[in-house]
């Protein structure tokens, strides 16, 4: 043991003075162009590694040990251009084969159930075709080209811009190739994450394809979802067309192979989805007039924006890295906003809509507006969304915490900020996978992710000022007997991650919900090491209690409907849910895709006649 | 030629003294990393070459003996254990007789002990027979420092320091790949048999192309 102390004292030392080392570059304010010239950096603009710079030991690959935290090559800040996703296009001509309600297997469709078709005609006019295949794509003019795995060729992968009332097909084709580059499994089932989707166009994570077990779809290249566009509510509490107060606005799609989520995830498979309706128009001008104005070229409004943050670590090379052996969480010290490191965005002084979402694999974030010349300034916004749910109504805050999968859509004003350059930061602290400290750091310590430059030109903005307290979406009731209360406890023993003593097995249903019935579930974290970001699929809920009080005593963005429960240290939280509409299979899970990797999960199936167990 | 250039460069450039003390000397060997393959790195990594010794008195090199080209399954156990090392174990005979002859042909399961200093092959081997445990199933001991190296490597640990030095709470995942497909992923040891199997099938070669196993007749 003493050798391993003795080892740990150099290693620290080393950590030590690479510190120092990379403060004195900061402090010394070296230019690119310097730092190559001092041989600090390589041409390809990441740092060199050599002992007490890098403070890892020098393997021959570079490659981060693994006591070693993430330790990636130096990069430029705010050199990158902000890039906003490129939305979906559908289909000029109709798919071939015709989709069908039952799977095409011979024609090499990997879906196993039928379609259970809720929208006429079948299959939908609007129609989509989408390839997950390999690109190499730049995340930062320093480091060198990656090879992600995208959904046609991008990552984030492209935007779908979709409409309530507006069904739709999605086919989904894989051309992963075989040699994943050291991590990542080419099968795949896309989950369209809060969509109101039935089971088996959900992405179910035992659905992916091809799989070798089931002769049936060994060599599936192709699945096709359907994606209704209905709000929940329309078979039977709100028929015909579902209740309005269960509208959705930003979701997001992304692999969901079992064991393998994680690796697919990292390596680029994810993006956006927005659903628009009759009030969330995407035009400023018509509906609750959130910020947006149509625009026929990108086919989505200006001034509402997508931003999918994800962090990544990278190898001495500076290529992508992931650690495989990590039980815990991986944290990157390199921060992705549309897939470019550290962005830079330039905007009109008006108000803008955001839509957030971390997009993991471990990190919670809390957002806070950074003015680097004015730190003590609070500067506030509106978060008009939790989980992509408008609420109610906007809510003034100074900061928005996501943990991993959560979104918010917020209103930023940016015309009383007009020349300035602001950043948004992230002021939580992670050290680790287990989850935040708890430390908020102060403003300009924490992650500048994205710079954000006031000085564009003005134009005219006829958005609703959410100071005016503009009313959105009222709540769903909560009235009503459950049919059952289940009590769900998320721990971790001998480092097995578990849900109520239990691990996830594609072929174990856990416990059977019946149709049209209202459950609440008792969720349990009694750690305190460990933070859990838990996602329910298919209905949304709402909270009850948290700790056993009403939300009302928490900030009020946690009285909406939502999708993910952040399970922070030592919470008990209690969710209403009414089940509607489809039957099927679904999954609960912690959404620290590496916890989720490694059997926090559960299946719980959508029945006729369900069942009563309380701690399933 | 490229990263020749690069430390010939370097070579010259790093004689000006900047940034007071920040350049010592300049290694050339990581600038090639770009060059090495992925699963080169992950061999570098993860799969040291340590000698170990399996319970049947036999040297073994980690990597070229028991890692490359194979499929594997690795927990980590001790003889004396009374918490999850004997389920797990229980287990995972379970899950050797569902992969049937495969283990030992392509398949291989090794459980590299905790407790080197007082788990001795022959105590391995009691272990092993007392689970009566099929071929193609090692349990292995070695050098205590490559054993705690090898454990942290392979990801069996636990970020409380604490929890980490208690043995008795020790990781009860089990790891399984395919090497040479950089296939890795993990499951509880604890999980139905029937899954951690369908687990396995997971990293399993492919039915066709150059990495297909070759089928035994009648085999499907």
């Amino acid at each position: 043991m003493a050798h391993i102390s003795k080892r740990n004292r150099k290693r620290e030392k080393e950590a030590q003075l690479a510190q120092k080392n990379r403060r004195e570059i900061v402090a010394a304010q070296l230019n690119r162009r310097e730092m190559i010239q001092m041989g600090l950096l390589t041409g390809a603009g990441f740092l060199i590694p050599k002992k007490g710079l890098s403070a890892r030991p020098l393997t021959r690959s570079g490659f981060p040990m693994p006591d070693d935290i993430c330790q990636s090559p130096g990069t430029s800040a705010f050199t990158e251009a902000f890039t906003p996703m490129t939305v979906k296009q559908p289909e000029t001509n109709p798919l071939t084969p015709t989709p069908t309600i039952a799977p095409n297997n011979a024609a090499g469709e990997g879906r196993t159930r039928n379609h259970q078709v809720v929208t006429s005609p079948f299959p939908p006019t609007k129609q989509y075709r989408i390839v997950q295949q390999a690109a190499q794509l730049s995340v930062h003019a320093g480091l060198p080209l990656q090879t992600l795995w995208t959904f046609d060729g991008k990552s984030p992968g492209p935007l779908y811009v979709a409409r309530y009332g507006e069904p739709i097909i999605v086919r989904n084709v894989n051309a992963l190739p075989a040699n994943n580059g050291g991590f990542g499994k080419n099968q795949v089932s896309t989950h369209l994450h809060n969509g109101h989707t039935p089971s088996e166009s959900d992405g179910f994570p035992c659905d992916f394809f091809p799989n070798p077990a089931n002769p049936l779809i060994a060599n599936a290249t192709f699945y096709d979802q359907y994606y209704p566009n209905i709000l929940a509510g329309f078979a039977l509490t709100n028929p015909p067309n579902g209740d309005i107060n269960e509208s959705m606005s930003t979701l997001w799609y992304h692999d969901h192979r079992v064991d393998f989520t994680a690796q697919n995830v990292y390596k680029g498979l994810a993006g956006m989805y927005n659903l628009y309706n009759d009030f969330d128009t995407g035009d400023e001008t018509t509906g609750f007039r959130l910020p947006g104005v149509p625009n026929p070229t990108t086919g989505v409004p200006d001034f509402d924006v997508n931003m999918l943050f994800a962090d990544r670590c990278f190898d001495n090379s500076g290529l992508l890295f992931f650690d495989l052996f990590n039980l815990d969480g991986i944290i990157g010290d390199k921060f992705l906003v549309n897939g470019k490191i550290q962005p830079v965005m330039h905007v009109r002084p008006r108000r803008y809509r955001f839509r957030w979402l971390d997009g993991g694999p471990s990190r919670f974030y809390q957002f806070f507006l950074t003015d680097l010349t004015n730190l003590n300034a609070h500067n506030l916004f509106w978060q008009i969304s939790n989980d992509g749910n408008l609420l109610p109504s906007p809510v003034q805050v100074e900061s928005v915490r996501l943990g991993v999968a959560e979104r918010a859509d917020v209103i930023i004003d940016f015309a009383p900020l007009a020349g300035k350059t602001l950043y948004l930061e992230n002021r939580l602290e992670q050290t680790d996978g287990r989850g935040p400290t708890g430390n908020v750091l102060p403003a300009g310590q924490g992650n500048r992710v994205l710079q954000i430059k006031v000085d564009l030109p003005s134009v005219p903005d006829n958005s609703v000022n959410p100071a005016t307290n503009p009313q959105y979406y009222t709540l769903p009731s909560t009235a009503g007997t459950p049919r059952v209360t289940r009590t769900f406890k998320f721990e971790r023993g001998n480092g097995q991650w578990q849900i109520n003593g239990k691990f996830f097995d594609c072929n174990e249903v856990r416990f059977k919900v019946q149709q049209n019935s209202i459950e609440h579930w008792i969720l349990q974290n009694s750690s305190g090491g460990w933070q859990h970001p838990i996602h329910i699929h298919f209905e949304e809920f709402q909270t009850l209690l948290i700790n056993g009080q009403p939300p009302s005593n928490s900030p009020l963005v946690q009285k909406g409907r939502k999708d993910v429960i952040r399970l922070e240290h030592n919470t008990e939280v209690k969710l209403f849910f009414r089940f509607r509409d489809f039957l099927g299979r679904y999954p609960m899970h912690c959404h620290n895709t590496i916890h989720e990797d490694h059997a926090m999960m559960l299946r719980w199936d959508l029945e006729t006649v369900g069942d009563t167990k309380q701690n399933p | 030629m490229k990263s020749l250039n690069r430390r010939k460069m370097l070579g010259l450039l790093s004689v000006a003294p900047v940034a007071g003390g920040l350049l010592t000397t300049v290694s050339g060997q990581a600038l090639d990393s770009a060059n090495i393959s992925s699963r080169e790195k992950i061999r570098e990594r993860y799969f040291p070459n340590f000698i170990l010794t399996t319970h049947e008195g036999k040297k073994v090199s980690f990597y070229d003996n028991l890692v490359k080209d194979k499929i594997v399954l690795i927990n980590m156990m001790y003889a004396k254990c009374e918490g999850i090392c004997m389920p797990v174990t229980m287990n995972l005979k379970r899950v050797q007789k569902l992969l049937g002859d495969r283990v030992g042909r392509d398949i291989f399961f090794y459980s590299i002990t905790l407790k080197p200093e007082e788990d001795s092959p022959r105590a391995l081997k009691e272990y092993a027979e007392m689970h009566s445990v099929g071929p193609g199933w090692q349990f292995l001991t070695g050098a205590p420092a490559e054993i705690e190296s090898l454990r942290r490597r392979l990801g069996f640990t636990n970020p409380d320091a604490k929890l980490d030095a208690d043995k008795s709470q020790h990781i009860g995942m089990v790891r399984y790949g395919n090497e040479r497909l950089q296939l890795w992923a993990a499951c509880p040891g604890m999980a139905h048999a029937t899954w951690i199997a369908e687990s396995i099938s997971f990293v399993d070669w492919p039915r066709t192309g150059p990495d297909a196993r070759p089928r035994e007749k009648g085999e499907r």
